[in-house]
Parts: structure tokens; C-alpha cells; sequence
């Protein structure tokens, strides 16, 4: 393989360090959103009793699940062996990491006893996915670890593959994992399907990709250095097939619900009769996430980076919405305990369930993405993560 | 040696018959008392030591037929023996605890009304025990689902999987209002405990069922479905009787009647 | 120069030190010492002081998993009972005021306990209602006899002293 220069970021621009301050200072509200959530107590969100999973894990989840796909261009380099692939592969690695380590944050300072995380991580049911979980993702940052250690250090360069190879299925099996943590809820209609786990799986790759192809154009943008159309094209073309793909598993999942009566109800609660979820659903998850960037990507519109960039923004967007409608909208629908007869209770059973996002969750979530991105900046500038070049004759001679 | 052994069969003073008629005595005086020592075990609950046995089965039967509309006994009487304010008095009422509720059903065909109690099921295959990371969600050996308020970290997971919505956060400080016997905190999660610290310590019986009956209206029978000679027991094999959701086939406590 | 300079710094430090901590200087005032109020009832703790002050948590922690998994609740090592007994005559509470019994030790060992989030502070009923509380207590059982309904920890109180 032709030699690659990696090189750190400069980083000593007022730039970098007033993109450092700020995502800090998003960081630190993401601090005292969670100082002033375990002290009071979730009275001051907007989650109660009938919306137990609120904005917090739409953040964490879309992280968890993005943090797993981002991953996808070095497996490609090292587990399918596209030379292209080669160089991009730190970036990804380590964008991963930082996606999870945010996504992680959030979940867990979310918890009702955030305090007891050592209790978690003493106690387990191993019948529990929640239990797997702390496994799967403990594991991941080992192996990513290591799978980022053969690819910076020379003399363990060899060991690259089988590292690579690892952290591939392990991240898999991690996405498996959380698309069944609903999966495995045979108590709510919009869940108890085998279908999430591999939506999920297909929505990290979407998710992944579109994150990894923004930060490494603004990273090549804002440094100053080459990043070549053979690079962008490549991964554009990737998005599509993806991106067409979560469509496919969305398509499949609500016609598969709509043959059986007893999810009419549901059904049409999400697909025309649920208000803002409804409104999510068509033009967050469906047009702006999947149909608008395909028909960009696909037109002559895609050849142009700035439309490339919007794109992986509105697939961002619909990802965060179809989080939302999966998580919350499941949620808002009230359990069906009694089907056929109309129910109603001083629990709200039988009614739909509001939910208003409160200031604390929203900043809870924002400091997640914050330190994943601070994390990011932060390592390009201290390991050689980046490709002093990424123009098209470099990349050419990768080929051979 | 024969003539030994012959004599001590047939008269009356032998030692065989004195045994035997001992023996018989004490069979009979034992047989007498025997039931006596049982009741008095069950009324008076088991001994400190002993741990929860799953040789008893704790159930409830709602006869919802009974139940009447309007009526909130069961629910007062658990808040007041537990310690948590009702969804009425609350000043969050969407994130107010609610360990038990009426649900009043209609069939919109006929109009028909009918009312009962939900609480917790207590399912033989609890969904919430699965899903729970820590095993805070546990199932006690006498059939009792319960939070193990230590373990728990408030993740909500329990909550996302119980069919029957019957979990409920704390969503803020108590300020030391909990019953002594009912220790509650913020953070975790709770719901009906078939109020475990009165069977421990041998009332027999659960606060809304002590209500209802009160009330006159019998709507609950709370009882131990593993013994045949319970009043439980026998009921369930009068009336017929259904399980909420009974498609999921969790093998519930709660048995209803008249749904 | 530089390692005299070092090995000059090391000595007078632990000169400093020496003398800071040497019984020639007063003691510095520090936390308030915790204050132990002898309990309302019985004559001894369930276990010698010292065994109990070393090791209660261990006993309190064992005990809890027994009595909530398992039902066995007895009542040497029950946190409930502690309270009962130890409960101050003051606050009725063994963590309300900073001299209660737990939180006086507790907070001089700047040890935060997370008991009380969950578990009331205060026995059941009121403290002058306590069983062992001699004067009071067979007014409560005359009462309880003669009762035909539940008679609440309130009309009890208001019969005591």
C-alpha cells in the first residue's frame, strides 16, 4: 500500500479553541442539567408516569446507535479490505468512541438513581438486555480501543484485521442488542418485534455514515487540507444504498402492522390520527430523513459538496425524529389491556399520553453530543488520526 | 417362649396393646389438634426466621361484578397503608405514584359499564423481572413481585415492560413521610407489594381488601391460591374467572371475575 | 546547585510538618465531635458498642438483603428496630436534627448514608407510644382492649402522659 501521512491537527487557531470553549460550555450545561435532574428528582422534566423514556434517550440511543455505524468505514477497510477505506479508518474509529462515550453519558446520568451506577455494574440478570448491554458496550470501547491501537502504533499494525474483524461483530452484536431492547417488550404494540433489531442494525449504518461524512469534511475544511471528490463520491454512494435501506425496513415494518386488525388502532395512531407524532413521522422520519436526501444524493445536486452536507444533516434530523416517534410515540399510544372495550382511569389508561420535552433533558442530551464532539476535536489534535491529504491522486495510488 | 409371647397377646394389661393403645391416643389427641395448630399458625403468620416459603402462593380475586362505581376504597385504604399521596391530592398528577387504580371499561356496542381494580398482577413469569438489570425487580418465593428498593437505579425499564402500567417512579424527595414499614424513595420504582408488610407479619390479609370488605361491597378476596382449604381457593373454583391480557400467559396472581 | 536546592526543600517540608503536627502547637479546632445520646429505650445495644460501631453497616446490610428477598425479618439486626430505639426523645428521628444518632456520627465522618431517602427516620407511631415507654404502656393495651374498631396512633397519643 502507498504510504499515508497522518498528521495531527494544528489546533492553535482562535477557531479551534472558540469551537473547543463552545462545545465545552454545552458540556458543562449538559452538567448542571444533570446536577439539578438527580437533585430535585424527575418532577422538574417533562417524563412521568406514562412517558417513562423521554428526550434523554432519544439523544442517547440516536449517539448509541450512530456510535456503532460510524465505525462502518474502517470495517470496511479492514474486515472487506477496500484499500480506500484505509486512510479514513482512525477518524472512524475514534469518532465512534466518542459517539458512544456521549451517547453513554446521557443514559446514564438519566437513571433515577444515578448515584448507583456501581450497583449496576455489581448486580446483574443476565435475562436482561439492559444487563448485556453494560457487557456489549464496556466491551466496545476494549476492542475499538485496541482496533485503534493497531492502526496508529506500526509494530502492531499486523494484528489490524483480526482487531478489526472483532470490533465488526461485537458492534453487531451491540446494535442487535439495542434495537432488542424494545424488541424484547412484548407489552407495547410498536414493540415486541424481532424487526427492530436489524432496523437498528440499518439505521447505525445510516446514522454513522451521514455524522462520519460531516465531521470529516468539516474537519478537511476547516484545517485546510485536500479531501478529494473520489473520497466524497465513494461515501455518498454508500449513504444511498443505506439510507434506501432504512426506507425498506420502515416500509416493510408498518405494511407488516397494518395486515393485522388488532394493530389498526396503533397504527393509525402513528400513521394519521396522532397529532405531532404523526407530523414526525411523515415529514421528520419519512421526507426529511430518508426521501429528501435520496432525491438530493441521487440528482445531479449530490455531486456538489454543500448539498452532500445538507443531505447528511436531514438524514441526522430524521434519524433524531424517527428516535423520537419509535421511543416516544410507542409511549404516548396507551396499553391495550382490554381490547375492544373503552378504558378509562385516574392513571390516564386509555388516553393518549402528552409529553413536553423540558429544558434539563434537552441540555442533558446536548452535552452528550458536546462531548462527543469535543472528544473528536480533542483527538485529532493530539494522535494522528487525520490524512495529511485525502486528494484524488493520493487515493489513486491506494488502489494498487 | 411361646407360652410367654401367647400370654402377652391376649391379656388386656400386654405391653403391645398398652403401646398400641398409647399410640392410637395420642394419633387421635394429635388428629384433634392438629387442624387447630395449623389455623392458628396460618392467622398468626410465620415466625421471624422464617423466610417466605413457595409452598404459598399469595393471590387476589376481584369479583368485578361487586365492585362498585365511584367507589375508591381500595384505593384510599393502600395510600394510607403505604404512605403515598393520592393522585388527587398530588400537585404532579401525571407523575403522581399510583399503586392501585379504578378502571371503569364501557363497551362502546352496548354502553355496558364495568368497574374494577388494577394493581400489579403479580405474574408467575413477571416481564419486569426480566428486563430488569440489577434483579431490583424480583419475585419473592411466596409468589410477591416486588422492587428491591436497594438494587434498584431507577432506569424504568420495568416500567416500559409491565402489560398492565402498574409501576410507578418516585419522581421526587419524600421528605421522611414514608411509613415506617413501607420504606419509598425517589429515584426508584414501586408499585403493589400486596402489602407484603402486613402478610409477613401475619394479618392475613391486604389493606384494600380489608377496605372493600369493610365497605360491604367483598369485591376483593386476597388469599393464598396454593392451599385448597383457602377462601381464595375455593372461590376460584366457583366462579369462573379471567386474566387480564391472558394471551401473554404470564400466569397471573390476580384472577378477575365478571370481565 | 539544583540537588541542594531539592534535598533543601525535602527537610524543611518535613521540618514544617513535624512541627505543625507536634504536641508543642494547640490542636486546630475541627468538626464538632459527634454526640451520642444514650437511646430512649433498653439498656443495651443488640451487640457490644464497639463490634456495633465497626461493623453496623456490615449487620445492616446483611439483614436487608434477608428480609427483602427473603422475607426473614428478624429484629436483632433491622434498621427499624435501630430507629425504635434509637430514635432522639427531641426530634422523634434518628437523622432529622445534626445531633440525631445517626447523622451526628455520620456527618463527623463525612460519611453520606443512603438509608433515609428511602426509610423514615422515625419509629412507627410516636416515641411516647414506644412499648417500652413504662407509663404509657398499659394505658395502650387497656385501650386495645376494649376497642370494637382500629384505634389510630393519634387517639392512642392523645391518652399518653
Amino acid at each position: 500500500m502507498a504510504s499515508i501521512t497522518f498528521r495531527e491537527v494544528e489546533g492553535s487557531s482562535l477557531k479551534y479553541w472558540l469551537l473547543f470553549g463552545g462545545l465545552g460550555l454545552f458540556v458543562l450545561f449538559g452538567a448542571l442539567a444533570w446536577n439539578t435532574m438527580h437533585h430535585h428528582g424527575h418532577v422538574i422534566t417533562g417524563m412521568d408516569n406514562q412517558i417513562v423514556w423521554g428526550l434523554p434517550h432519544v439523544f442517547a440511543v440516536f449517539l448509541i446507535v450512530a456510535a456503532s455505524g460510524a465505525l462502518n468505514v474502517a470495517s470496511i477497510a479492514s474486515v472487506f479490505n477496500k484499500p480506500m477505506y484505509k486512510p479514513l479508518a482512525p477518524l472512524s474509529a475514534i469518532l465512534s468512541l466518542a459517539l458512544m462515550l456521549g451517547g453513554l453519558l446521557v443514559l446514564v446520568l438519566d437513571l433515577g438513581r444515578s448515584d448507583r451506577l456501581i450497583v449496576a455494574m455489581t448486580h446483574f440478570n443476565f435475562k436482561s438486555m439492559f444487563t448485556w448491554n453494560v457487557f456489549l458496550y464496556s466491551g466496545f470501547f476494549g476492542l475499538v480501543g485496541i482496533y485503534l491501537w493497531t492502526m496508529l502504533d506500526r509494530s502492531v499494525k499486523t494484528y489490524s484485521k483480526a482487531a478489526g474483524t472483532a470490533a465488526f461483530i461485537w458492534r453487531l452484536t451491540l446494535t442487535t442488542g439495542t434495537g432488542s431492547l424494545f424488541g424484547f417488550l412484548v407489552a407495547r404494540e410498536l414493540y415486541g418485534t424481532a424487526m427492530l433489531a436489524p432496523m437498528f442494525i440499518i439505521m447505525s449504518f445510516a446514522y454513522g455514515l451521514a455524522i462520519y461524512l460531516m465531521v470529516l469534511a468539516a474537519a478537511y475544511a476547516w484545517t485546510g487540507r485536500p479531501l478529494g471528490d473520489a473520497v466524497m463520491m465513494r461515501l455518498k454512494s454508500l449513504l444511498v444504498v443505506f439510507v434506501a435501506a432504512v426506507l425498506y425496513f420502515v416500509v416493510v415494518q408498518h405494511m407488516t402492522s397494518l395486515y393485522f386488525t388488532k394493530f389498526h388502532a396503533v397504527e393509525a395512531f402513528i400513521l394519521r390520527d396522532g397529532g405531532i407524532f404523526t407530523t414526525l413521522f411523515w415529514v421528520g422520519q419519512i421526507v426529511i430523513g430518508c426521501v429528501v436526501p435520496l432525491v438530493i444524493l441521487l440528482s445531479g445536486l449530490g455531486k456538489q459538496r454543500t448539498w452532500i452536507m445538507i443531505a447528511c444533516a436531514l438524514v441526522i434530523l430524521g434519524g433524531m425524529v424517527q428516535m423520537y416517534v419509535t421511543i416516544i410515540g410507542a409511549q404516548a399510544y396507551p396499553l391495550d389491556m382490554f381490547p375492544g372495550l373503552i378504558e378509562k382511569s385516574s392513571f390516564y389508561d386509555g388516553v393518549v399520553h402528552g409529553y413536553t420535552p423540558s429544558m434539563p433533558e434537552l441540555f442533558l442530551g446536548l452535552g452528550g453530543v458536546a462531548i462527543a464532539l469535543l472528544v473528536t476535536v480533542f483527538a485529532i489534535k493530539v494522535l494522528r488520526l487525520l490524512p495529511a491529504s485525502l486528494d484524488d491522486a493520493t487515493v489513486a495510488k491506494l488502489e494498487h | 417362649m411361646s407360652e410367654l409371647k401367647s400370654m402377652s397377646d391376649n391379656t388386656p394389661n400386654s405391653p403391645e396393646r398398652r403401646r398400641f393403645i398409647g399410640a392410637a391416643a395420642a394419633t387421635a389427641a394429635g388428629l384433634a389438634i392438629a387442624p387447630g395448630v395449623i389455623l392458628v399458625e396460618v392467622a398468626h403468620g410465620r415466625s421471624e426466621e422464617q423466610g417466605a416459603s413457595s409452598a404459598v402462593r399469595w393471590g387476589m380475586l376481584v369479583d368485578a361484578t361487586k365492585c362498585a362505581t365511584g367507589c375508591n376504597d381500595c384505593v384510599t385504604a393502600c395510600s394510607t397503608e403505604n404512605g403515598w399521596t393520592p393522585v388527587a391530592e398530588s400537585a404532579h398528577p401525571k407523575q403522581a405514584p399510583q399503586w392501585i387504580r379504578k378502571l371503569e371499561l364501557q363497551d362502546p356496542l352496548t354502553q355496558m359499564e364495568t368497574n374494577l381494580p388494577m394493581m400489579c398482577q403479580h405474574c408467575a413469569e413477571p416481564p419486569c423481572v426480566d428486563v430488569c438489570p440489577t434483579g431490583a425487580s424480583f419475585k419473592r418465593a411466596d409468589g410477591i413481585v416486588l422492587v428491591n428498593r436497594h438494587t434498584c437505579i431507577g432506569c424504568r425499564y420495568c416500567m416500559m415492560a409491565c402489560p398492565y402500567k402498574a409501576r410507578s417512579l418516585v419522581h421526587e424527595p419524600l421528605n421522611d413521610t414514608q411509613k415506617a414499614d413501607v420504606p419509598r424513595g425517589i429515584g426508584c420504582v414501586e408499585s403493589c407489594t400486596l402489602c407484603v408488610q402486613k402478610v409477613d407479619r401475619g394479618d392475613g390479609n391486604t389493606a384494600c381488601a380489608e377496605a372493600c370488605t369493610a365497605a360491604g361491597h367483598n369485591a376483593l378476596l386476597f388469599g393464598d391460591m396454593n392451599d385448597p382449604e383457602s377462601e381464595i381457593s375455593k372461590r376460584l373454583r366457583e366462579l369462573p374467572t379471567k386474566q387480564v391480557r391472558a394471551d401473554l400467559n404470564l400466569n397471573l396472581g390476580v384472577r378477575y371475575h365478571g370481565i | 546547585m539544583k540537588r541542594l536546592l531539592a534535598v533543601g526543600a525535602v527537610v524543611l517540608t518535613t521540618a514544617a510538618l513535624a512541627w505543625a503536627g507536634s504536641e508543642a502547637q494547640p490542636k486546630a479546632s475541627g468538626a464538632p465531635k459527634p454526640v451520642i445520646t444514650k437511646a430512649v429505650k433498653g439498656e443495651q445495644c443488640v451487640e457490644p458498642t464497639d463490634i456495633m460501631r465497626r461493623n453496623h453497616m456490615k449487620f445492616l446490610d446483611h439483614h436487608r438483603d434477608q428480609a427483602v428477598i427473603e422475607g426473614v425479618r428478624t429484629k436483632k439486626h433491622s434498621l427499624k428496630e435501630c430507629i425504635n430505639c434509637h430514635a432522639s426523645e427531641k426530634t422523634g428521628s434518628v437523622a432529622a436534627a445534626k445531633d440525631d444518632f445517626c447523622v451526628s456520627c455520620h456527618s463527623y465522618a463525612a460519611v453520606k448514608i443512603d438509608c433515609f431517602d428511602c426509610h423514615s427516620t422515625k419509629p412507627q407511631g410516636s416515641v411516647a407510644m414506644h412499648p417500652l415507654n413504662a407509663e404509657t404502656a398499659h394505658y395502650k393495651h387497656q385501650l386495645a382492649a376494649q376497642a370494637n374498631s382500629k384505634v389510630s396512633a393519634e387517639e392512642m397519643a392523645g391518652v399518653a402522659q
